[in-house]
């Protein structure tokens, strides 16, 4: 549409600048593409609120009567009445803890090391393509290299720490390039100030530049323990189990995770394993929710303390 | 700063697996001392989604009777768990199909012997729409004709496979190209494993496929018999006629009665669940099996499948006893058609 409105206006434009009917058709016509862009950017913001919106509330609908102490507490089952979530929400807060602690040191390191000490060579080019096309690779193809390496190889089995290490890897990409831009949003100047000082590098960064991006990095940092959390393949692939009658109580014990369980019960032919799994879907969705608050939190108040 | 900001994020985590060590305490039957299997008290069970439902009972109420035990389920799939079972990573696999030649072998260079123990019969229903009165019975020739290979983008439509259905356009659904439902269904029907048209609507998800149907007036679809059983309402059930009269005349309706009487054929098929003659021998094992023997008569029907008669059971039990290893499918290739109880006779 755009086009064809533009395409005649041009030259006749061009010829008579001076006319004022013709600009100020233009202007009408300026205003009017203004005007459709703000509406499709507003259909586009509302899209996903009312897909999120339609999916709480099929979700809650069917699963929220579902959701009492209980079905927290209980042993997996095949009576969906008696079924709950106990090792599955045990092993997801597991893994969650366990990936952080793998993830959030080595890829922050990894960020700080290519964005304020590593020169332009082809080494780091090199890198820096690497770490984008990582963040491509198929979340199953990680399952696969878990499996051979941590699980196999290393003699990890299906544990705790074999799928904490393979999700680490996972969420390593997006930690190191959200780290990456948080760092690159502290001006340099702010550097300069610091070197001038005296202060070394190491103290400039310890100092000045990581307390400015932090709340960029911790940003990342959850979006990226918040995609963990959700992975399924992966973890089946590394062997990740189904029924578990026991939470884990070390790194090196079996175990299952929210989503897995959600997808063996939404498979079921019995309706009332499909209650359940939106039930579960609820108790996973307001994990993610916490650490959304634990995020918006933190930022805010990093942000607070962060003056230039 | 950025330290405070650091120890709260690492306190909010840590607070969060403490949640979880400190419950278990409450819960902690696990944690009581073993009597009975002193040493070991695991059994690793894996494999396919369909075999998972009874697997998950047995485990459970196996449970009950032994609260000490370590008893955990995976869910593979068929192929998945073999590949596990053959490098003995696994006391147990499920299956919904026999063990093939290839894994086989790998389990022999890697030294593993197994059982191989048929649990239940699962049928595959074909179903329409309810409101689809054209179609009272279809006969296996006629499944052939629309699923075969060579049916795509020619038979489209209902009068091509009888002439008096109406002249309107038929909508296909039906399992994914990696269940074993679907290496079943092509088997029996197109009698070549995997051989299938490409252009219906494929998911792996049954439930996907019961919704397809249940809101499709000129549907057609195929899928195991429990979601069908929990959709009555929403489904029209399709009698099979194989035109064989030695197995029962005429179109046979899918029921538990002509599953379990082999008079409803081809689309029945036994699910499996092989067991390392390792895990046999140890004592949790052993028990695992006698008690998977005895109480799926029980059990099986609660999941949704079929179970056999005790007769079958009782065969299965006499080759477990009699250290019969190996699988009875290598030499007949397939299941389909397959009289179990005159072949574990055997």
């Amino acid at each position: 549409m755009e086009e064809t409105l533009e395409k005649p206006e041009k030259p006749v434009s061009r010829k008579k600048p001076k006319m004022t009917f013709e600009s100020k058709g233009r202007t009408v016509y300026y205003q009017l593409q203004d005007k459709i862009f703000k509406y499709f950017a507003l259909a586009a913001t509302s899209l996903g609120l009312i897909v999120l919106v339609l999916l709480l509330y099929s979700v809650f609908s069917s699963g929220f009567d579902r959701l009492d102490w209980d079905f927290i507490t209980s042993l997996p089952s095949k009576r969906a009445a008696k079924a709950g979530i106990y090792t599955a929400w045990t092993g997801t807060l597991w893994i969650m803890f366990l990936t952080t602690i793998i993830a959030f040191p080595i890829g922050v390191s990894a960020g700080i090391y290519l964005e304020e000490y590593s020169s332009r060579s082809r080494m780091s080019n090199l890198i820096e393509i690497n770490i984008a096309n990582l963040a491509g690779v198929p979340s199953i193809i990680y399952g696969l290299l878990g499996l051979e390496v941590f699980a196999r190889f290393l003699n990890l089995g299906a544990s705790v720490l074999t799928g904490s290490l393979t999700l680490a890897l996972l969420i390593l990409p997006i930690i190191i390039v959200s780290t990456r831009e948080a760092i690159k949003t502290v001006p340099y100047t702010l550097r300069e100030a610091s070197f001038a000082l005296g202060a070394s590098k190491w103290q400039t960064i310890w100092n000045q530049v990581l307390p400015a991006s932090v709340p960029g990095i911790i940003t990342g940092v959850i979006l990226a323990i918040s995609r963990a959390i959700g992975e399924t393949a992966p973890l089946i692939v590394i062997g990740a189990l189904t029924y578990v009658p026991f939470a884990p109580t070390s790194p090196m014990d079996e175990f299952t995770v929210m989503p897995i369980q959600i997808f063996n019960w939404v498979s079921r032919p019995q309706k009332a394993f499909a209650e359940n799994a939106a039930a579960a879907i609820i108790v996973l969705l307001s994990i993610t929710f916490v650490m959304n608050a634990i995020a918006v939190y933190l930022r805010h108040r990093s942000q607070k303390k962060v003056k230039w | 700063m950025i330290k405070n900001s650091l120890v709260l994020a690492f306190s909010a985590v840590v607070l969060f697996s403490c949640g979880g060590s400190s419950d278990k305490i409450s819960n902690g039957t696990d944690s009581t001392s073993t009597a009975k299997y002193e040493g070991d008290n695991t059994l690793k069970i894996d494999g396919s989604s369909t075999v998972y439902p009874i697997s998950e009972a047995l485990a459970e109420e196996f449970r009950e009777q032994a609260p000490d035990t370590r008893i955990t389920v995976g869910l593979s799939g068929t192929g998945g768990g073999f590949k596990k079972f053959v490098r003995s990573e696994l006391d147990l696999t499920g299956a919904s199909r026999p063990i093939t030649a290839s894994e086989d072998s790998a389990a022999k260079a890697n030294g593993v012997e197994y059982y191989e123990i048929p649990v239940a019969y699962d049928g595959l229903v074909v179903v329409v729409h309810p409101s689809n009165d054209w179609v009272k019975s279809i006969t296996v020739a006629e499944l052939k004709k629309i699923w075969e290979p060579s049916a795509q983008g020619k038979i489209l439509r209902w009068n091509q496979i009888r002439p008096e259905w109406p002249n309107q356009e038929i909508h296909l659904f039906g399992a994914g190209t990696e269940s074993g439902t679907f290496d079943y269904f092509t088997d029996a029907i197109v009698g070549k494993a995997k051989s299938c048209r490409g252009d219906y609507t494929a998911s792996e998800d049954d439930n996907v496929l019961v919704q397809g149907v249940s809101t499709d007036k000129l549907s057609l679809g195929f899928f195991g018999y429990a979601y069908f059983s929990e959709n009555q309402d929403r489904l029209k059930l399709l009698p099979i006629d194989d035109q064989n009269d030695a197995n029962g005349k005429g179109a046979i309706t899918p029921t538990a009665a002509t599953i379990l009487d082999a008079t409803y054929q081809p689309l029945s098929r036994p699910l499996f669940i092989y067991a390392t003659k390792k895990a046999y021998e140890k004592a949790l094992g052993k028990d695992f099996l006698n008690f998977l023997v005895e109480q799926s008569p029980k059990l099986v029907p609660e999941t949704g499948y079929i179970p056999f008669d005790a007769e079958t059971y009782k065969l299965v039990k006499d080759r477990l006893v009699a250290g019969k290893t190996g699988s009875l499918f290598l030499t007949l290739k397939s299941t389909v058609g397959v009289d179990l109880k005159a072949e574990l006779k055997k």
